[in-house]
């Protein structure tokens, strides 16, 4: 019996790496966020093309969509904008821009020349509106509910897989609640 | 062909280890004088290999081999020397290389420096140390392998090391917090050697005590430099993140300091055994899973820079292996004997166990926090993440119950102390810290804070007591005087241990309540005030250093129209990897440090600038180095040199009439 209690380490130890198992090979770039569930933090910021608009989360809500976080200095941002702009075309999906420490004049160049496929752009200079949602770099999309709560993060490029496996299953679920 | 030479160096030290986690096993076990004696030259041959490897793969660095893979993804050729250096551990692939070399060193260390070790005992721990070997050079060679080579296509040039890292805290952060890791295989190995035998004895734990405490101490100045590195290089003035990375180095700290603690109950008094020895091999399985957690890809965090299913996949089995093998040995053979040796609840003896008891559950706590996202998800529950207010939450209590019992631990006696000499002497000093405490945050300006007050009093609480005790132990009351030659090196190591957590806990506390930041819009001639400074925008410039593009502004700092420094943050812009990246400026004292970084270039003349006020934020490196030293300076006591132990001289004497009959 005294010996039997000697196994108990051991035993938290099999339940542990079980977990660790099971966790290998998931792909690490859904990166949980401590805003998951929580609404989009506050945020009171102008629009790209027109400065004298401001934004605020109320214009993010009524329907579920992605916010994309992306800059003109962004190399990566270039290499999966033509699948955003697929995915914004074919699918209708609602796409905000959250144009992350960019310069204006360059964001405006950059998408007169690759193509704008966004709704708009928050324009957030000092990437103040970044660090209250966590943001490591760009490109980072966020998809979002209904009511404005962020449902998920995923770092990285959007490719098809991305979206097939992930964000698109996760619209429609969004989509059907109420 | 120099890369060539260091991987089928690397593969000599393989085999060298595998024959060193044989022979002097089976020599031990079959009671072989001669294949025990293998060890110590076995461990030399695995550590040269391992070096001439390691410098192999840095001469790679050093001149531009971008036919090397692991070089031509983490070098540049404008890269300063330094960082080419450094770049060898800034990556995967060299990093796991550094652990091995450092590993095979800690073998090394232990044969040139166990010489009053019984052999066979000896040749249990290097074996022992020659499996862990094993499977970190088979890491590295079959998932990881840095010599890797890039043909026919040689790229012109590297991809540059990332710039996060091209930084002098990133050059010694990693070998520190490796060596300290790394070191705990020693005790590891000491535990597993002695639950084999069955001799769990003081004389274990008084080898063991040495080799812990200097693995203690590396692993403690590694963590303060890393958090030292992210304060200052990420930009954002935090200085603890509860980052998976972080925690990752923080488990295996707060079981290695139980470890210490209990290792001093088990030489002095001999109980405790089974409970060390789970400690020993607990703490070493936590720098083998921060290990996993790090380089497997299951948790992201801001510091992970590779990461790799198949690799997580070789580290688990790893793992397994280990954790497991070395847990079922503990189940089967720790004694469950009760030992005899009795000691009251007023005891030194019970309260280093109450002391353990709160480490290990801060430890579990900080494992929860980090686990919980991927216990939840594996659940099905979905994907949570466990912020610092978890943390806090939790933490913030344990370590207020630690720090009252540290001022008690040391005044006890062993087995029992009665509460007149326990409390008598403590009671003035504890009236003397509440006021202490309860004043204190009125000599800051701005509200009461009752944090401040607790977090003061307990401070001056283990100052306090840590004095009251060192005083009593060197006092000799029949001459009246102080005997400075009764100051023991051990004593002397647990004084700056104990001093140098205080500081790091008044650091925390000051610096969390009175720090301030600001982020304005500045240009030319602006001015802004910073507690009782002045910063003044210079002008701005652009220069080109090395591998980036700076562009910087100078803010004179000033207090009451006096100029004290000249700061200078950058934007610094790296082409080869498109990474912009925030240099801030520094104006460090005791008190407070100064802290500017820039944000936007916002116009052609103005920038957005954030300007932090870190109140005593020194403090808490400081105490870290305290503690470090204190690791260090106990090692250097006099019992640890003392001439080898009875048994030692016995086991050797044998081993010759052995040796001259055979």
């Amino acid at each position: 019996m005294q010996r039997l209690k000697l196994f108990l380490p051991l035993l938290i130890f099999v339940l542990l790496a079980a977990l660790l198992f099971g966790r290998l090979g998931e792909n690490p770039e859904y990166l949980p966020s401590a805003l998951i569930d929580r609404t989009i933090p506050d945020f009171e910021l102008p629009e790209l093309h027109d400065s004298a608009k401001m934004l605020t989360p109320k214009d993010l809500r009524g329907e579920p969509g992605l916010l994309n976080v992306w800059a003109s200095w962004c190399f990566a941002c270039r290499v999966e904008h033509p699948f955003l702009t697929k995915i914004a075309s074919e699918y209708g999906v609602p796409l905000y821009g959250l144009n992350y420490k960019n310069d204006i004049v360059e964001a405006q160049k950059w998408l007169r020349e690759f193509g704008d496929p966004y709704r708009f752009h928050i324009v957030d200079r000092s990437g103040r509106l970044g660090i209250d949602l966590g943001v490591a770099g760009a490109p980072e999309t966020f998809v979002f509910d209904r009511k404005g709560r962020i449902r998920l993060r995923h770092i990285g490029i959007v490719d098809d897989k991305v979206w097939s496996g992930t964000l698109q299953p996760l619209l429609q679920r969004l989509r059907a609640e109420q | 062909m120099i890369p060539e030479y260091a991987h089928f160096s690397l593969v000599l030290a393989l085999c060298l280890s595998v024959l060193l986690a044989a022979l002097p096993l089976i020599g031990a076990i079959r009671g072989d004088q001669q294949l025990m004696m293998t060890a110590r030259s076995l461990a030399t041959g695995q550590f040269i290999f391992a070096l001439v490897s390691f410098v192999g793969l840095a001469w790679s660095f050093a001149v531009d081999d971008f036919s090397v893979i692991t070089v031509a993804q983490n070098s540049n050729s404008l890269l300063p020397m330094r960082f080419k250096l450094s770049a060898v551990w800034g990556n995967h692939e060299g990093s796991i290389l550094l652990w091995i070399l450092i590993h095979a060193g800690w073998t090394l260390a232990v044969a040139v420096f166990s010489r009053q070790l019984p052999i066979d005992i000896l040749a249990r721990v290097l074996s022992i140390m020659g499996m862990i070997g094993v499977g970190f050079i088979l890491f590295s060679l079959l998932t990881s392998n840095p010599f890797e080579r890039l043909f026919p296509n040689v790229p012109g040039d590297g991809n540059d090391l990332n710039p996060l890292l091209q930084d002098i805290g990133l050059i010694i952060h990693p070998p520190l917090l490796y060596i300290g890791y790394v070191g705990f295989s020693v005790a590891f190995a000491f535990a597993i050697a002695a639950l084999s035998t069955g001799q769990l004895d003081s004389a274990w734990a008084r080898w063991t005590r040495p080799w812990t405490n200097v693995a203690w101490s590396f692993l403690t100045v590694g963590i303060a430099l890393g958090s030292w590195w992210a304060y200052y290089e990420l930009g954002w003035g935090g200085w603890w993140f509860w980052d998976p990375v972080e925690n990752a180095s923080f488990m295996p700290w707060l079981a290695g300091t139980a470890l210490i603690h209990s290792l001093a109950v088990t030489e002095k008094r001999g109980v405790f055994k089974g409970w060390t020895v789970l400690l020993a091999i607990t703490t070493f399985s936590l720098c083998l899973l921060g290990t996993f957690l790090v380089r497997s890809g299951v948790l992201t965090s801001v510091h992970a820079f590779a990461s790799d299913p198949e690799r997580g996949f070789f580290i688990l089995m790893f793992l397994c292996a280990v954790i497991g093998g070395s847990l079922t040995l503990y189940a089967l053979r720790v004694p469950t004997v009760k030992s005899y040796v009795r000691f009251s609840y007023l005891s030194r003896e019970f309260l280093l166990l109450l002391n353990n008891v709160v480490l290990v559950v801060a430890m579990l706590t900080v494992l929860l926090g980090t686990l919980f996202p991927l216990l939840m998800d594996a659940l099905g529950q979905g994907r949570y993440s466990v912020g610092p207010p978890y943390f806090n939450t939790l933490f913030v209590p344990l370590m207020a119950l630690l720090f009252a019992l540290m001022g008690l631990g040391p005044r006890a006696r062993w087995k029992s102390t009665s509460q007149q000499q326990l409390f008598r002497p403590l009671a003035s000093a504890a009236i003397v810290c509440i006021v202490l405490g309860v004043m204190s945050p009125l000599v800051f300006p701005g509200e009461y804070h009752f944090a401040v007050a607790l977090g003061v009093l307990l401070s001056a609480w283990i100052i306090v007591t840590a004095f009251m005790h060192t005083h009593s132990a060197i006092y000799s009351k029949s001459e009246s005087t102080l005997k400075w030659r009764r100051l023991r090196a051990s004593h002397l190591g647990m004084l700056l241990g104990h001093l140098g957590m205080a500081i790091t806990a008044l650091g925390v506390v000051l610096t969390s309540y009175y720090s301030s930041e600001q982020d304005i819009r500045m240009q030319p001639g602006d001015a802004v005030s910073s507690g009782p400074y002045t910063i003044t925008y210079l002008d701005d410039g652009e220069e080109r250093v090395d591998n980036y593009l700076a562009q910087y502004v100078r803010f004179e700092l000033s207090e009451n129209g006096k100029t004290l420094n000249i700061l200078r943050p950058e934007k610094r812009r790296y082409p080869t990897q498109q990474n912009i990246m925030t240099e801030a400026a520094i104006d460090a004292g005791l008190t407070r440090d100064v802290y500017v970084a820039l944000g936007e270039k916002l116009t052609a003349d103005a920038w957005a600038v954030r300007v932090h006020h870190k109140a005593y934020v020194r403090l808490l490196w400081l105490g870290a180095l305290l503690m470090g030293l204190g690791g260090i300076v106990a090692v250097m006591d006099k019992r640890y040199r003392r001439a080898r132990s009875a048994r030692a001289a016995r086991t050797e004497r044998s081993a010759a009439l052995v040796q001259s009959a055979g």
